[in-house]
C-alpha cells in the first residue's frame, strides 16, 4: 500500500526519512500512534487462546530496561573499575 | 484541555435543546466504536500467540537477521551487546544483580514445572465456559426449532376450518328441518282433531234427530192404535197363522 499507511516494520531504511515526514507528531497524532501500537502488541501476544509467559514477560523485561535506564546516573557511581 | 470542556459542555447543550430535536440529534461528541471490533460477529481470538524465542525476543528479530548472519547471528550480537555492557560497565554488577539473578532462577523452574498444569486448568474453565455457552445457544435454538414446528401445526389446524363449520351447517339445517317437520305435523293434528269434531258433531246431531223421529213416529203409532183395532187384527193373525198351519201339514 501507500507510504504513510503502513505500519513502522514493513518501511524499509530508505524510505524511513519520507515516512518520519508524514506521520503526525500533533498530541491527538501521537496519542493515536501509541494506542495503536499498545492494541496491536495486545492483540498479538496477550488475547490469544493458548497465550505464554512471553506475553507479560517482554512488558516486564522492557519495564526493567527502562528503570535501568532511568537510573542510570545512580548505578555510574557504583562502578567497580574507574577506567575501562 | 480544551478538548474536555468541549466534552463537558455537549452534554448540557444538548440537554438545553427541545426533547424531540434532542432525541435526534447524534451525541457525536462521545466517540462510538472506532476499533475494528465493532463488526459482528466478533472473530474468534486467534489460537497462538506471536512466536518469542526464550520468552523474551520475538521470532521477527531472528527471522530479520537471518539472511545476513544464518542461524546464529542474533546470538553473536546478543553475547557481544553483553560483553560490551559489561566490560564497558554501562551495566553495573551489584547486589540487584544478583536478587535479579535468584528471582529469574525461581521463575523459570516455576514456569517449566508448573506451566502445562496451569495452562490446562485455565483452558479446562474456558472449555466448560465456551460449553455452556453453546449449550444455552443450542438450546434456545432447540426451543425456537420446537416453537417453528408447533406454530406450523397450528397453521394446518386452522386450515381445518372449513370443515368444522360445514358439519355445524349441516347440523343447523338438520335441526330446522326437524323442527319444521314437527311443526308440520302439530298442523295436521290440529287441523285433523277440529274437522273430526265437526264431523263427529254432525254425525251426532244427525243420530239424535233420527232416534228422536224413531221414537216419536213409534209413539204416535202406538198411541193410534185403538184398542178395536187390536182385537181386529190379532183375530186377523190367528186366522193367518191358522191357515199357513194348514198349509205347513200339507206340505208335511
Amino acid at each position: 500500500g501507500p507510504l504513510w499507511e503502513r505500519p513502522l516494520l514493513e518501511v524499509r531504511l530508505g524510505e524511513l526519512h519520507t515516512w518520519i515526514s508524514t506521520c503526525s507528531f500533533s498530541p491527538q497524532g501521537l496519542l493515536g500512534a501509541v494506542q495503536r501500537a499498545w492494541s496491536s502488541y495486545c492483540a498479538k501476544y496477550i488475547h490469544v487462546k493458548q497465550g505464554g509467559p512471553a506475553g507479560i514477560s517482554m512488558l516486564l523485561a522492557g519495564y526493567s530496561l527502562l528503570s535501568y535506564g532511568w537510573n542510570y546516573q545512580h548505578f555510574k557511581r557504583h562502578r567497580w573499575r574507574k577506567y575501562h | 484541555m480544551l478538548s474536555r470542556l468541549v466534552l463537558r459542555a455537549a452534554p448540557a447543550a444538548l440537554r438545553a435543546l427541545p426533547p424531540p430535536v434532542a432525541v435526534g440529534v447524534l451525541h457525536t461528541t462521545r466517540p462510538l466504536h472506532t476499533t475494528q471490533q465493532s463488526l459482528a460477529p466478533v472473530p474468534p481470538l486467534p489460537e497462538k500467540g506471536g512466536e518469542v524465542r526464550h520468552g523474551l525476543i520475538p521470532e521477527e528479530f531472528f527471522q530479520f537477521l537471518y539472511p545476513k548472519t544464518g542461524v546464529t547471528g542474533p546470538y553473536m550480537l546478543g553475547t557481544g551487546l553483553l560483553l560490551y555492557l559489561l566490560s564497558k560497565e554501562i551495566y553495573v554488577i551489584n547486589h540487584e544483580t544478583a536478587a535479579a539473578a535468584c528471582i529469574l532462577t525461581v521463575i523459570i523452574y516455576g514456569i517449566k514445572k508448573f506451566g502445562p498444569d496451569v495452562a490446562a486448568f485455565a483452558d479446562k474453565l474456558n472449555e466448560e465456559k465456551m460449553a455452556s455457552a453453546l449449550a444455552m445457544k443450542n438450546e434456545s435454538i432447540q426451543t425456537l426449532q420446537t416453537a417453528i414446528e408447533e406454530e406450523k401445526k397450528e397453521q394446518w389446524r386452522a386450515e381445518g376450518r372449513s370443515y368444522l363449520f360445514d358439519a355445524k351447517r349441516n347440523n343447523i339445517a338438520m335441526l330446522l328441518e326437524a323442527n319444521y317437520r314437527e311443526r308440520l305435523l302439530m298442523v295436521y293434528n290440529e287441523v285433523k282433531k277440529r274437522l273430526d269434531y265437526q264431523v263427529a258433531m254432525q254425525t251426532l246431531k244427525r243420530q239424535k234427530e233420527q232416534d228422536h223421529m224413531i221414537q216419536w213416529v213409534e209413539k204416535n203409532v202406538v198411541q193410534s192404535i185403538t184398542p178395536q183395532q187390536q182385537k181386529e187384527s190379532i183375530a186377523k193373525c190367528i186366522l193367518d197363522l191358522k191357515a199357513l198351519s194348514k198349509s205347513a201339514h200339507a206340505a208335511v
